[in-house]
């Protein structure tokens, strides 16, 4: 990483150059205005960058420069669950036959997509023990959306209206309140216990014939494995409730337990993060979401089936709750999931989420006797500390993860979950080699060193980056979205 | 043996790690599932692939396609075939874009801020808007989206959307709505284009919001100027769905007074990849800023005055407001958003309006070619790069046979309007040759009705 201002690329720009070779006009061209009404015609034009193509290489290469990704280095953060991209998956996705095929083409054109499909669907069934799976929902939350969607139609279905309420614990992900909204549905937040377990006591009391479902990641964002998810299932049902996964901890019971037979009804995944779909920056992800076969009828259409040996879309399906996006999904991130599943096999899914759990279960033992470990358990896939003890020094957990930076770090997640003070949550990942997670444990005893013998220099974290930290305050208060010549 | 080339552990790392730990087996870390959920034994999948096996037997599969490349493609209805610069697949390529999540930790995250500060500022230039943020799923959630913004805006409950809207788009909304409790009334066009009569009588206090497509699903120009003032009336927000590459050479939706903007960037540089992923927009006037959903890049400086890019105004977003956020978006379709930057900085300028003319121009040529060929148009009038064509058999029939001569036709719109049975939407891009079109139109032969 290098120290100067990158420009922008509205700044580098210069009357006439080009970056583009368009084909050429092999028509007879008239007047755009013969072919277009007055008013429709664009005046001004867009204030587009005019730069040549290598300007353009340039320009990104720089930025990438001042980018971490998981090539460039270890990425623990907590729920993301950001391990290796495989390099067959980006070769795969940009075959011709799947990056350039057009949704609307007829079936029998398509043929090898739907077989992809489908058969990602069957292998998404087994490992979830689920009846049927959708693939349409683009990322994690519009698949939390989608079932909520189709927990209220099966409630509707059967005249109970009154089931309005989704239970969340205090431990969720944000968008599990967020979607439960946009489904229509109000939040009731359910407490977690010291051993940061859903408080069985807590949601008996707030069960009742008014629950539509209760939404529950399993292991929960503390990596914890919610012991008792066959009494919490029973309380559930009995109520006539439905329970939801969110499956964006999936990582860490491949092949040891399935939300199916823990008794969940919905689950959505999380492709991009079990299933190696990149992180992109921030997307695209692909967000599934498997049923149990009471809730088959109110699945999105169209549903991908098979008849007589031809693969087709099913659309006459009348109990849907519609289209939840245009098309069938983000295929293309989906032919990274399948590629990955294929690539692992059977055997390979198990090594990951054992060497996952063992990563994460290394890590915090052997942190936990330089930070406070809040819940002294097994972790699953991933784990939190609290920066409890780091912050009476004056030293807070913001500033240990700026200071990981100076080490060449992703900081961990923080500050979520919101029910651990000062929350610094840690996921490896099982792609990640002990010599590597060595060096970051080494790191965050140094930097526990640090708060007790020279905080500043923690507290003035990080000292090596491009930048330092943001004036964040400002950039809220008056907001500048967008470049503006001057 | 290692297992996999993807998992590093050695069995003596495994050994220490466990001792270290202080369990005798990787079994006891699972202890803490009951037996009964307890998944024993393996997935009954596939078995794994080697890599040289694996990238074979996929390439057999996806050669069962017929794709975009060797075929001349004249189908659109949202997805289109375009000139994507070579360059854009080779930008995000770069690992440290690909490999990234979210830009939480902004000293790290410089790159995709800026790119992403640079993307809203293509899409605000484009549309005419004065905000936009960094990305949607697509083109459909993003309009879903904008109507659910209109309700919380104008606490209203009834959005109207035009029949000449994308079918699927339209879906969408009405999923959405239907979760919120928002009802959706559909606008009937006349002749292709929104009827502003039907529109007015539907106009009233209740309405938050009204939908149209620029240009619409069949290609058509909207009476903007109507629409603006017949919506802005009643005080409802005036929605508009526009093909950004269209922008380029045709009047923004800004210019007409546009409340929100939304689309998908999909004709730059976005490869169709069988519907997705692609990459919503979302723009709006500074008015409604703090309405957005998603995530927004703002502008700032360090703590030595250098300037920055920064996640900001976040307290719109789920992970600070839960069940109060303006929306549920969290992952949003980030590289999308690059690769449609690039595409918008390798056209420029000057490449965003040549190429969308060549859209125009060749349309019209090909329109022109079917009427001396003694086709008729439905709904004929202005267009960007699609229009509708009346044929006398079944759009499937005809498409069946006309992928054996290597073109993939037009779109069937009898599935989504009854009576538009036998009418095919045809979409012609600056990248069908003048050869291409005349041997379309002639494969057409007598399908005319
Ligand atoms: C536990 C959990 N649930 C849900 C989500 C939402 O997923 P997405 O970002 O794909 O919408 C995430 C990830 O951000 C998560 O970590």
């Amino acid at each position: 990483m290098h120290n100067e201002d990158q420009p922008l690329i509205f700044e580098i720009t210069s009357t006439g150059r080009i970056g583009y070779s368009l084909p050429e006009m092999d028509i007879p061209v008239t007047n755009l205005s013969d072919l277009i009404p007055e008013g429709f015609i664009r005046e001004e034009e867009p204030n587009l960058p005019e730069v040549s193509e290598l300007d353009i290489m340039r320009h990104y290469t720089a930025l990438s420069k001042r980018n971490h990704g998981v090539d460039s280095g270890f990425y623990p953060l907590g729920s993301c669950t950001m391990k290796y991209n495989p390099k067959i998956n980006e070769a795969v996705a940009r075959y011709n036959g799947f990056a350039h095929i057009h949704p609307l083409q007829d079936e029998s054109s398509v043929q090898g997509a739907l077989e992809l499909m489908y058969d990602l669907q069957q292998h998404l069934k087994e490992i979830t023990g689920m009846d049927e799976v959708t693939l349409q929902p683009a990322a994690g939350a519009h698949g939390e959306w989608t079932g909520l969607m189709m927990i209220r139609a099966f409630h509707e279905a059967n005249g109970d209206t009154k089931r309005t309420k989704v239970i969340v614990p205090d431990s969720a992900h944000g968008t599990n309140p967020a979607s439960a909204t946009v489904a229509g549905f109000e939040t009731i937040t359910v407490k977690s216990n010291d051993n940061g377990l859903v408080d069985l006591e807590d949601l008996k009391k707030v069960v009742g014939d008014d629950t539509a479902a209760l939404m529950l990641t399993n292991p929960n964002t503390l990596g914890l494995f919610e012991e008792n998810i066959v009494k919490m299932a029973e309380i559930v049902h009995g109520a006539g409730g439905k329970l939801y996964y969110d499956g964006a901890n999936l990582n860490a019971v491949l092949s040891k337990a399935r939300p199916g037979d823990m008794g969940f009804d919905v689950v959505h995944l999380n492709l991009h993060k079990t299933f190696t779909g990149p992180h992109g920056g921030g997307g695209p992800g692909s967000g599934p979401v498997g049923v149990k076969s009471d809730l088959i009828p109110y699945l999105p259409k169209p549903v991908i089936d098979k008849k007589d040996g031809r693969f087709v879309f099913d659309y006459d399906r009348p109990q849907s709750i519609g289209r939840v996006k245009p098309f069938y999904g983000n295929f293309g991130i989906n032919v990274r999931a399948y590629t990955y599943i294929r690539s692992m096999g059977p055997d390979g899914l198990k090594a990951v989420t054992e060497n996952a759990v063992l990563n994460a279960n290394y890590m915090m033992r052997r942190l936990s006797e330089h930070y406070d470990l809040p819940f002294d358990r097994h972790c699953k896939h991933e784990f939190v500390l609290s920066g409890k003890r780091q912050k009476k020094l004056g030293v807070r957990t913001l500033d240990i993860a700026k200071r990981l930076l100076d080490f060449g770090y992703h900081p961990p997640t923080i500050y979520f979950p919101l029910n651990v003070e000062e929350c610094i949550m840690i996921e490896p990942t099982e792609t990640e080699s002990k010599e590597t997670l060595d060096s970051f444990i080494d790191a965050m005893i140094q930097i526990a060193k640090e708060a007790e013998e020279n905080p500043e220099i923690v507290q003035e974290a990080p000292h090596t980056t491009v930048v330092g930290r943001m004036d964040e305050a400002t950039a809220a208060r008056k907001p500048i979205l967008r470049y503006q010549k001057s | 043996m290692m297992k996999h080339r993807y998992l590093p552990l050695t069995e003596s790392d495994k050994s220490s790690m466990l001792e270290t730990i202080g369990v005798s087996s990787v079994d006891e870390l699972f202890s803490d599932i009951p037996d009964k959920v307890r998944f024993n034994g393996e997935y009954k999948i596939k078995p794994a692939s080697p890599e040289p096996t694996l990238a074979k037997e996929l390439a057999r599969m996806a050669g069962k396609n017929a794709d975009l490349i060797n075929y001349s493609s004249f189908l659109g209805a949202g997805v289109y075939d375009h000139y994507a610069p070579i360059i854009v697949d080779h930008v995000i390529s770069r690992s440290e874009f690909y490999t990234a999540y979210t830009p939480y930790q902004p000293e790290i995250s410089q790159g995709e801020l800026q790119a992403i500060f640079e993307f809203q500022t293509m899409i605000c230039e484009l549309t005419g808007m004065e905000v936009a943020n960094s990305s949607m799923y697509d083109g459909g959630t993003a309009l879903a989206e904008a109507a659910m913004l209109s309700a919380g805006h104008t606490r209203k409950k009834k959005i109207l959307i035009s029949a000449a809207a994308h079918p699927e788009a339209k879906a969408v909304v009405r999923s959405y709505a239907k979760g919120q409790y928002i009802a959706v009334e559909e606008i009937p066009h006349t002749d292709g284009v929104t009827d502003l009569k039907a529109l007015k009588e539907m106009m009233n206090g209740d309405v938050a919001g009204v939908i149209v497509q620029y240009p619409n699903f069949f290609g058509r120009l909207e009476p903007m100027t109507e629409l603006e003032e017949i919506v802005h009336s009643e005080k409802s927000l005036f929605i508009v769905s526009s093909n950004p590459l269209a922008l380029g050479a045709l009047t923004p939706p800004g210019k007409f007074g546009a409340d929100i903007v939304v689309g998908d960037a999909q004709p730059f540089g976005i490869p169709a990849a069988f519907g997705g992923p692609h990459c919503g927009y979302f723009a709006v006037t500074s008015k409604l800023m703090r309405k957005v959903p998603g995530r927004l890049v703002g502008q700032t400086k360090d703590d030595q005055g250098r300037r920055g890019f920064v996640l900001t105004l976040q307290a719109r977003e789920q992970h600070i407001r839960r069940d109060k956020a303006t929306s549920n978006i969290c992952s949003n379709q980030a590289l999308n958003a690059l690769a449609a930057s690039v595409a918008m900085t390798a056209l420029g300028k000057k490449g965003v309006r040549e190429m969308a003319a060549a859209n125009i121009q060749k349309a019209h040529y090909a329109k022109k070619a079917f009427i001396e060929h003694g086709f008729e148009i439905a709904f004929d009038g202005p267009c960007f790069n699609e229009f509708v064509l009346k044929v006398n058999r079944p759009v499937k029939s005809i498409n069946e046979e006309l992928i054996d001569k290597g073109i993939i036709g037009g779109y069937d719109l009898g599935r989504d309007y009854p009576e538009l049975e036998q009418h095919m939407l045809v979409a012609v891009t600056e990248l069908r040759t003048k050869e291409e079109i005349d041997a379309f139109v002639e494969e057409m032969g007598d399908c005319h009705a």
